[in-house]
């Protein structure tokens, strides 16, 4: 069975969970191997990832490979491409990993798939593209395939592999060192799951009138201990941080369960969110688009509506 | 200093858009093009930086495109950018990422940079890998995702967003740029750019005259293909239920 390489995300040296997704994905194209690129590996990470299914831990966790941008990992990539005589690589979609992926597939001479929201036989992967309007299958058809996994396409399912650990070294190229990363600035968010990767996330939109009124949309986050979205409306009004931003031109999420709080559903927006499973909408027009998409939709007052869902949460938990 | 940005024309988002059942590749004809949304961004940064130069910079616009995509060149060109550069041959036609950052590649080899300026995602394909490409084929510094950027000399600074916030990157030109909505606030053509727009100059580029191989483009030449597409079905009416807020 050919390698399947899987790069591996991590923070603070914790394997993310979009990791273990594309573990579970990598099993039914060949022998998955996690590639740690990186500070910050340890033992427990090295058990994680056996514990989905790994049965290589490719490690090369010099500092260097994060002091410039994108480019030494993908590198790192190509270099263990070649060796491996690897049968694919996945990578998470999220703006870094489809840059990562878009330079190795230049470097290996492959094309790349972006965006995908499943992998069959194969690996011919699904799309949905046009906020949503059409499902494409698509394939590589030169080289080794490469593709970019949206988080929370799968649920990560244990089924442990052999986890054998590979000390790599790579010696970056002069190119790879073009652009330094001279300091990371991290910007306080609290407690909330990363919007990305968020198992549930909460949107709020111009609906909900003030930057003041978000508290009610993380209050109800934070009960489902969910991550906050919001339109793009409430993120130009300044109501929320533009990070925030789901859809076309802000982030896209694919949650279990999306909720979206006085948000129109215009085109643009459903673009980011469209491929949750299920999707609940709060609005007070019963013509409101996003009724369109909805799985479950609520026609009120989300002044209303949103304390009283709270309040029943919080009984229930 | 010479700053070339990358415009591309897009099926206007508010239309329903289409894949070809013939050849599976975008329908263009079904729908207005459009200037790419950030690509604006990317026209007004690029001439901010030459206003911040003293106007010692030239623009120029490359897209690579339909006929029709002259249209978007013009509204760059309105916008203030100096003269323009249209790759456009029915070899391109189908060209995937990896085939269209080659042929980018290849145009900006010609046009020589100091800069180049994209958006960070088109509306359309979305790949979002466009900028990193052209970074990896033309061996130069990649600044991508940035909210800010500042150049000085042959240094160039820019912060680049990340999941946790943002990180300040730093290069020396040559390097590819892509911007981030909200870097800036597009300006809007004045009159007087539209008519100077009409006299800018466009040069035209085949892929015979970029030294572009053919068959390294278009669907034959491309790295992916669409196996197979459908129109999604309706998610299905979900259960509505009338809240009149009395529990
Ligand atoms: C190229 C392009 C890219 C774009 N990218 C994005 C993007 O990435 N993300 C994005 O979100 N948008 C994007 N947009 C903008 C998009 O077109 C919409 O303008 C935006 O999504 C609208 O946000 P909204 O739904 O919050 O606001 P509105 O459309 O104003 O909707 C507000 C909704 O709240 C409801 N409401 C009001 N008060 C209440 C109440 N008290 N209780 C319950 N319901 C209430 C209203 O009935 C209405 O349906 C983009 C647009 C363009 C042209
Ligand atoms: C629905 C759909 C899905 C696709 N999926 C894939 C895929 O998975 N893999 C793949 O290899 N190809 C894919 N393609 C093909 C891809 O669209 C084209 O290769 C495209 O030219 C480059 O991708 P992009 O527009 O997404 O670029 P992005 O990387 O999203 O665009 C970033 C920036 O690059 C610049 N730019 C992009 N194209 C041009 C241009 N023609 N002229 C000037 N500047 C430009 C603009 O500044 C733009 O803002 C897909 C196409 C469609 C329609």
């Amino acid at each position: 069975m050919s390698e399947i390489l899987v790069l591996v995300e991590h923070v603070d040296g914790e394997v993310k969970k979009v990791t273990l997704e594309l573990l579970t994905l990598a099993r039914g194209q060949g022998a998955p191997s996690a590639v740690w690129a990186g500070p910050g590996y340890t033992e427990e990470a090295r058990a994680k990832l056996a514990e989905y299914g790994a049965e290589k831990v490719y490690v090369a966790d010099s500092q260097e490979i994060v002091d410039y941008v994108v480019a030494p990992k993908a590198e790192l990539l190509a270099q263990l491409v070649s060796a491996a005589s690897a049968g694919g690589v996945l990578i998470a979609a999220t703006g870094e990993g489809k840059e990562i992926a878009g330079r190795l597939a230049i470097k290996t001479d492959s094309g790349v798939i972006t965006d995908a929201v499943g992998l069959g036989e194969g690996f011919v992967a699904d799309q949905s593209v046009f906020g949503g309007g059409v499902n494409v299958r698509s394939r590589v058809a030169k080289g080794t395939p490469i593709v970019a996994v949206r988080p929370n396409s799968v649920t990560p399912e244990p089924a442990a592999g052999a986890g054998a650990e590979e000390r790599v070294s790579v010696t970056l190229s002069d190119a790879a060192r073009a652009a330094r990363v001279a300091e990371r600035v991290k910007e306080e968010k609290g407690a909330r799951p990363e919007l990305a990767e968020a198992a549930i996330v909460v949107s709020g939109g111009r609906g909900v009138g003030s930057a003041e009124d978000f508290a009610l949309i993380e209050h109800l986050a934070d009960s489902l201990g969910a991550a906050v979205g919001a339109s793009r409306a409430a993120t130009d009004l300044g109501w929320y941080p533009h990070q925030f931003q789901v859809g076309q031109t802000g982030k896209t999420v694919s949650p279990q369960l999306y909720i979206a709080v006085g948000i129109s559903g215009a085109i643009q927006h459903r673009a980011g969110m469209q491929t949750a499973k299920t999707i609940i909408a709060v609005n007070k027009d019963s013509e409101a688009p996003i009724f369109e998409l909805a799985d479950f939709g609520v026609v009120g007052d989300l002044f209303q509506v949103v304390p009283q869902l709270v309040e029943e949460i919080e009984k229930r938990k | 200093m010479n700053i070339v940005v990358c415009v591309k024309q897009v099926p206007d988002t508010a239309t329903e858009r289409k894949l070809r059942s013939d050849d599976k590749t975008l329908d263009r004809d079904a729908a207005d093009g459009v200037i790419n949304e950030l690509d604006e961004y990317a026209v007004e940064e690029a001439l901010k930086l030459k206003e911040a130069h003293g106007g010692e910079a030239t623009v120029t616009v490359l897209t690579m495109g339909p006929a029709k995509a002259t249209e978007t060149i013009r509204k760059a060109l309105a916008m203030g950018a100096d003269k323009a550069v249209h790759l456009t041959d029915d070899a391109l036609h189908g060209s995937d990422a990896l085939s269209t950052s080659y042929a980018m590649a290849q145009a900006l080899g010609r046009i020589g940079f100091d800069l180049v300026v994209l958006g960070s995602e088109s509306t359309d394909a979305r790949t979002g890998v466009l900028a990193a490409m052209l970074a990896e084929r033309l061996g130069v510094a990649q600044l991508t995702l940035a909210k800010k950027v500042e150049v000085s000399g042959t240094s160039i600074a820019v912060e680049r967003v990340t999941d946790y916030g943002y990180d300040k990157v730093e290069a020396t030109l040559p390097a590819v740029v892509s911007v981030v909505e909200k870097i800036n606030e597009p300006r809007y053509p004045s009159f007087k750019g539209i008519m100077a727009a009409k006299k800018k100059p466009v040069e035209t580029l085949s892929v015979a005259d970029a030294g572009i191989a053919a068959d390294q483009v278009g669907l034959a030449g491309a790295w992916s293909v669409v196996a197979e597409f459908a129109v999604a079905p309706p998610r299905g009416a979900g259960t509505i239920v009338k809240d009149d807020g009395d529990g």
